[in-house]
């Protein structure tokens, strides 16, 4: 079962500790020596970016940054056997944030992808 | 805690154990220098966890569920040790190893345990794939120690009886100790044949789900899932073994078709007639990736990456007139030449077919129907059949798709080609 796991947060003022990335790193070593993760990157601030909506039929374009939501940091693509399985994963990438980076508050979201080894829906 | 929150612990504790089982039987049978006792004592680790996480929560210190489990259990084997006088040696190492650990020194140690950890899953992979056992028994012990798999869960993968699973673990631990079979990496000019054998397993248990033998289903998906997972994970051990990453992208390839090779009743779709849109964009890059890398490690490539070559034919053409069936028809020629069998000349006589006429494609096929080995092989008068219908022989085609129909075990795939047979008439 594939999983997108996407991580949205509110950063303190101070500086990610390197210990953090390290943690990350080692963590998505073991993701990756499990046979687990297919794929995965950080995200720039959505100031960067921008947005094409449709509304009352008309398309419209808008720089970031999309100052109503949280930041979306970073993705993940799981393969794993169960949602189980993507939850345990997604906890140790969160409590990462909670050991090593004092005040970042935030959250995962676990989406299923469709895949082509399921068949679609819950 | 209330009944909900316990099923959820459940689920979340079996979880744990489908990460961790394969690291914590690796680390076990390192220090038993026994795979059978090793599974034992991580399976007790387990059922102390699923008496005590649903009441105290699961852990949540340095190491994570993981190092608990880990911790639990080889107390468990201390005690197991010591109660054997006849391992009085072993104790000494076990104490020396002990001294190391976070309980002893107040540090979480969880670097020296990975020190280890990549070393341990290799062992583990080459004894549970060992020559010495039959390709099944391979096959099952794999799933169970590598892939955390039940024994239920394993019996419905191959559709056998729990019983004789049961049976078949039970006997491939004895036999691994009858025949003391080393926790050890095989010796440097081992690996080759050693490596052929861990290959086999996975490509066996990959293809049991991809093209199933035999009963209701066309597909039995997990079993292709963890096949590749474990591929994977063999790759990630062995970077520089060119078969691996060979094997893992054959395997990559074709799973990105699963998705278009049955219709939405679930009736098979040949290659020819699946919508390519269909074929999943991901797995594809991944498995161009590995063989990519399987490519540049150099030397003469083997059985996997060229099979791995054609599927990548295949994966990067738009159509199936648009695919290279020259280039497909001589890695056959290859492949023939490293795995001689009259299934890979089967092959070659559909890529000579497409690739230069039906006719030529006939000759070949022709030249096989006396061969002994596939004598009850649904596949040759399929393909016969379909080369039979292009060049306007109907009659002759419709006698070969019955045939082949009455030869193939799998229902659906029956069905398929009873239709093809009707189409004719």
């Amino acid at each position: 079962m594939r999983y997108m796991m996407l991580l949205a947060g509110t950063n303190p003022a101070t500086p990610p500790p390197p210990e953090l990335f390290e943690a990350i790193m080692k963590l998505g070593g073991e993701a990756t020596q499990a046979g687990v993760m297919l794929d995965t990157a950080g995200l720039l601030p959505s100031a960067a970016g921008a947005r094409v909506s449709l509304t009352d039929g008309k398309v419209t374009v808008t720089d970031g940054p999309f100052t109503e939501s949280k930041e979306l940091i970073s993705y993940a693509l799981y393969e794993v056997r169960s949602k189980e399985e993507a939850i345990e994963w997604a906890s140790r990438f969160i409590k990462l944030h909670r050991d090593h980076w004092a005040g970042w508050t935030g959250s995962t979201d676990i989406l299923q992808v469709m895949g082509p080894l399921e068949p679609a829906g819950p | 805690m209330t009944e909900p929150g316990r099923e959820a612990t459940r689920s979340a504790i079996e979880a744990v154990w489908r990460i961790e089982s394969p690291r914590l039987i690796a680390g076990l049978a390192r220090i038993t220098g026994d795979v059978g006792a090793a599974e034992e004592l991580a399976q007790d680790a387990l059922v102390i966890a699923l008496e005590q996480w649903p009441l105290r929560g699961v852990p949540d210190g340095p190491g994570g569920p993981g190092a608990w489990l880990m911790a639990t259990a080889k107390h468990r084997a201390i005690d197991m040790i010591r109660r054997r006088a006849s391992y009085e040696r072993k104790l000494q190492e076990i104490g020396r190893d002990e001294a190391l650990r976070p309980e002893n020194s107040g540090e979480p140690d969880v670097d020296a345990m990975d020190d280890h950890i990549g070393d341990d899953l290799l062992r583990l992979i080459f004894i549970s794939c060992h020559p010495v056992l039959s390709p099944e028994a391979r096959a099952a012990l794999t799933l169970r120690l590598l892939g955390g798999l039940t024994t239920a869960e394993i019996a419905r993968a191959f559709l056998v009886p729990e019983a004789t699973i049961a049976q078949r673990i039970v006997r491939a631990k004895r036999t691994l100790t009858a025949r003391r079979v080393p926790f050890e990496l095989p010796l440097r000019a081992e690996i080759p044949g050693r490596l052929t054998s861990v290959l086999e397993v996975i490509y066996l248990m990959f293809n049991e789900g991809y093209a199933a033998t035999a009963g209701e289903d066309w597909m039995r998906p997990p079993l292709c899932a963890e096949a590749m997972r474990l591929g994977r994970v063999l790759a990630g051990l062995m970077t520089r073994e060119a078969e691996a990453h060979g094997l893992v992208a054959l395997m990559e390839l074709q799973a990105s078709r699963v998705g278009a090779r049955t219709d939405p009743a679930g009736e098979p779709v040949l290659l020819a007639d699946q919508d390519r849109r269909r074929w999943d964009r991901l797995l594809i890059r991944h498995g161009l990736h590995a063989l990519v890398r399987a490519r540049t490690l150099g030397g003469p490539p083997g059985p996997y990456e060229v099979q791995a070559e054609i599927a990548a034919c295949h994966a990067q053409a738009h159509s199936v007139r648009a695919t290279d069936w020259e280039r497909v028809a001589a890695l056959y020629v290859v492949l023939g030449y490293l795995t001689p069998s009259p299934v890979v000349e089967l092959n070659r006589a559909v890529a000579v077919g497409m690739a230069f006429g039906p006719a030529a494609g006939l000759e070949l096929v022709d030249a096989l129907v006396a061969e002994p080995s596939l004598r009850s092989y649904h596949l040759l008068p399929a393909v016969r059949g379909d080369l039979l219908r292009k060049l306007g022989r109907s009659d002759e085609a419709r006698a070969e798709f019955e045939r082949a129909a009455s030869l193939t075990e799998n229902v659906r795939e029956r069905e398929l080609l009873r239709r093809r047979a009707a189409e004719l008439t």
